[in-house]
């Protein structure tokens, strides 16, 4: 028996309509089966050593932790095990209208909550659904511009946990915003399902940066969801480091002619972490652009699994999809899944895909200990140049010295490892 | 003063042997020439120097000042003084120069001033400053890799620096320039040049004190600097008689797959 029944999703706290929509996910989530390797979708997951009876939901909830780096910031929201620990926000903000915080506080958040995931729903985003204690909102009116970023943060904690943390981003006509939505949690076992919606509307513009330094013991199923107007510009980004088994599922839907996706995500797995991500662009309207890279770097015996795909409707004449992932796998135990894919219903596309896995490049790491540089310092060069490309690319830009460290860390984990390896070489 | 002492090296390169016993012997402050055809295995030479993955050494013995430089790690050798200036130098994306030259810097005793070294050493040669932040080599033209190659040779001081047609990629200008700054290295820091080319426009700025002329695997005639312009009036023409690397035969009996019913023109 489970502990997440229709009954825990009634007692869960909201204005009636947020009650009614979470007992009538349960419903559909009772209803539903869990879903297996044998679906496309789940193929190469490890779905099948998940159980959801092995996790609890939270009543309770702590202090938000520090945050580790100083980000100048329009606004922050703290949340801890799905609720909202505090909210802070420049008073500019209010001034403009833009409004961030608990979503069932506000009288749109009915419409707003599901607006852009009820297109692309699953076994996990239902689960939110049900469960998402307190869901946030960002809401940006038409033509306001959010100079320095929004910040979002969500920690879990406790003893086999289970928490559904929801984020609705509203851009509107012509406005623009960047958001930091930053994930962390405790290293036991836990389980965390967010839901992001990022809603862009004409003419909007976008940032998004998805930061996951989960906890090693620690199960994400993440889902984000965007959907972008006529001439709407998204960037959304993820850079991923932590978590046991770490999905990230992310739908993009090209709505409204003319809107232009740039999608990038940076990896790097360690220990025996999995990292799995699951791309869609889905080009619904004419001379629409997205462009995806997505690269990533496992060492030791982690897994990564990237499979995408480029959709291209009959209406979406004019498309550009370009859809590129590119993996460096560090010693022989380390595993990379990468399938692309392409369903063209137009005639009338420019479309690409390309992936790649392989070791360090023994050409570079010639030509760089050709010049006396260490040959594990020449490694982590080159492995630090590899995930450069995205880092560069990504949006909040007040992140990528925090992001390099984050990528630092992993590789001075590896010289370590690699000294002990030698030191016990030496000894035996 | 160093020395560089090259006996009897042997190396293959995809199961064909390329190198048939090399001899050399240099010291600090010279420059000596290998010329020779295309395909007579000069770049193999330099490779096997310097430990090119890929390529694997038969035998014979590089020692610079007594230290045997094939029983080292490719950066090792380059910390006992060995420099190799590429002929296509690899891209190496999102790794700068400036990351490059301080990650080298970092294990000698000129760490601190690494960075005014690299803008003495750009101005020198007329290469934009701009060039130290861009990642290695990545949207480089051919003459641009070369000047990247040389400010490199000039920031570390090798002891010995292998060219491999440095000047191939040049225009004229550069080429000077270039030639120019690698003939004040052998004088300023008494670098061993070993300059690998197929022309002699490499020697009007730097003067070679010995020429090899280099065929078939091996040094074939040894002679002054005469010899590289007699070589750039003739050709090498003379030489094309030592023995090619490669007969289809041989390759044959190598390989178990092979068919041994295969036209062998076809």
């Amino acid at each position: 028996m489970t502990d997440f029944s229709t009954d825990a999703a009634r007692s869960l706290a909201g204005p009636a309509w947020l009650v009614d929509r979470r007992v009538g996910a349960a419903e559909t989530f009772a209803a539903s089966a869990p879903p297996d390797v044998a679906d496309e979708e789940w193929r190469y997951s490890a779905i099948r050593e998940f159980d959801l009876s092995d996790f609890v939901l939270s009543s309770t909830t702590c202090d938000a932790p520090t945050l580790e780096f100083a980000i100048d910031s329009a606004a922050v929201v703290h949340t801890v095990n799905g609720r909202v620990a505090s909210v802070e926000m420049a008073d500019d903000l209010v001034d403009a209208g833009v409004y961030v915080g608990p979503l069932a506080g506000v009288d749109a958040g009915s419409a707003l909550l599901g607006a852009v995931s009820v297109e692309a729903s699953d076994y996990f985003t239902v689960l939110n659904d049900a469960f998402a204690a307190e869901p946030i909102l960002i809401r940006v009116p038409s033509g306001v511009v959010v100079q320095r970023p929004i910040v979002v943060t969500h920690h879990v904690s406790g003893g086999r946990v289970a928490a559904f943390p929801r984020l609705v981003v509203d851009v509107g006509t012509n406005a623009q915003a960047e958001v930091l939505d930053y994930h962390t949690s405790d290293s036991g076992p836990l389980l965390v399902c967010p839901v992001t919606e990022l809603d862009v509307a004409a003419a909007g513009r976008l940032g998004y940066l998805n930061v996951q330094q989960l906890g090693s013991g620690t199960w994400q199923f993440s889902s984000q969801l965007a959907r972008a107007g006529r001439d709407a510009t998204l960037t959304a980004s993820t850079a991923a480091f932590g978590g046991g088994y770490a999905r990230t599922r992310s739908d993009v839907r090209l709505a409204g002619r003319g809107a232009n996706c740039d999608l990038s995500a940076l990896y790097f797995g360690d220990g025996r972490q999995g990292l799995d991500f699951r791309t869609y662009q889905d080009h619904v309207a004419a001379d629409t652009t997205s462009n995806l890279l997505y690269k990533g770097v496992v060492s030791d015996e982690s897994r990564s699994i990237y499979t995408g795909l480029i959709r291209v409707r009959p209406d979406a004449r004019g498309t550009n999809a370009f859809q590129t992932n590119r993996n460096l796998k560090l010693g022989e135990n380390a595993w990379v899944e990468s399938v692309p894919n392409l369903e063209i219903e137009n005639n009338d596309v420019r479309c690409s895909h390309a992936s790649a896995v392989g070791p360090v490049d023994a050409e570079q790491q010639f030509y760089l200990e050709s010049r006396g540089v260490p040959t594990g310092e020449a490694e982590r060069l080159i492995v630090a140049g590899f995930l450069d490309e995205v880092l560069e690319s990504l949006p909040v830009t007040a992140m990528r010295q925090q992001l390099r460290s984050a990528v630092d860390a992993k590789l001075d984990r590896q010289a370590q490892l690699s000294h002990q390896t030698q030191a016990e070489e030496a000894l035996s | 003063m160093s020395e560089l002492v090259i006996e009897g090296l042997r190396a293959r390169v995809g199961g064909q042997e390329i190198l048939k016993g090399v001899d050399l012997a240099m010291a600090s402050g010279e420059v000596h020439a290998v010329m020779g055809p295309n395909g007579s295995g000069k770049s193999t030479l330099a490779h096997a120097l310097a430990g090119r993955p890929g390529l694997e050494v038969l035998g014979g013995s590089v020692r610079l000042d007594g230290v045997e430089l094939l029983d080292l790690p490719v950066w090792e050798r380059a910390e006992a003084g060995l420099f190799l200036a590429m002929q296509y130098p690899t891209e190496v994306p999102g790794v700068a120069l400036r990351d490059l030259l301080r990650a080298s810097a970092s294990t000698s005793d000129n760490a601190d001033e690494i960075g005014s070294l690299m803008r003495a050493e750009a101005q020198r040669i007329g290469f934009d400053e701009k060039f130290l932040e861009r990642p290695l080599n990545v949207d480089l033209s051919g003459g641009e890799k070369k000047r990247n190659e040389t400010l490199q040779l000039g920031v570390l001081r090798p002891r010995f620096a292998i060219l491999d047609e440095l000047d191939s990629g040049l225009d004229f200008d550069a080429l000077r320039l270039v030639s120019a700054r690698v003939e004040a290295a052998t004088e300023e820091d008494a670098v061993g040049v070993l300059a690998i080319t197929h022309y002699s426009r490499l020697f009007e700025q730097l003067r070679p004190d010995t020429v090899h002329v280099f065929a078939g695997g091996r040094i074939q005639q040894t002679g002054g600097a005469e010899l590289a312009q007699e070589l750039e009036d003739t050709g090498y023409e003379r030489w094309s008689d030592s023995p090619p690397p490669t007969t289809s035969g041989s390759k044959l009996g190598e390989d178990p797959f092979a068919d041994p019913f295969a036209d062998p023109l076809a």
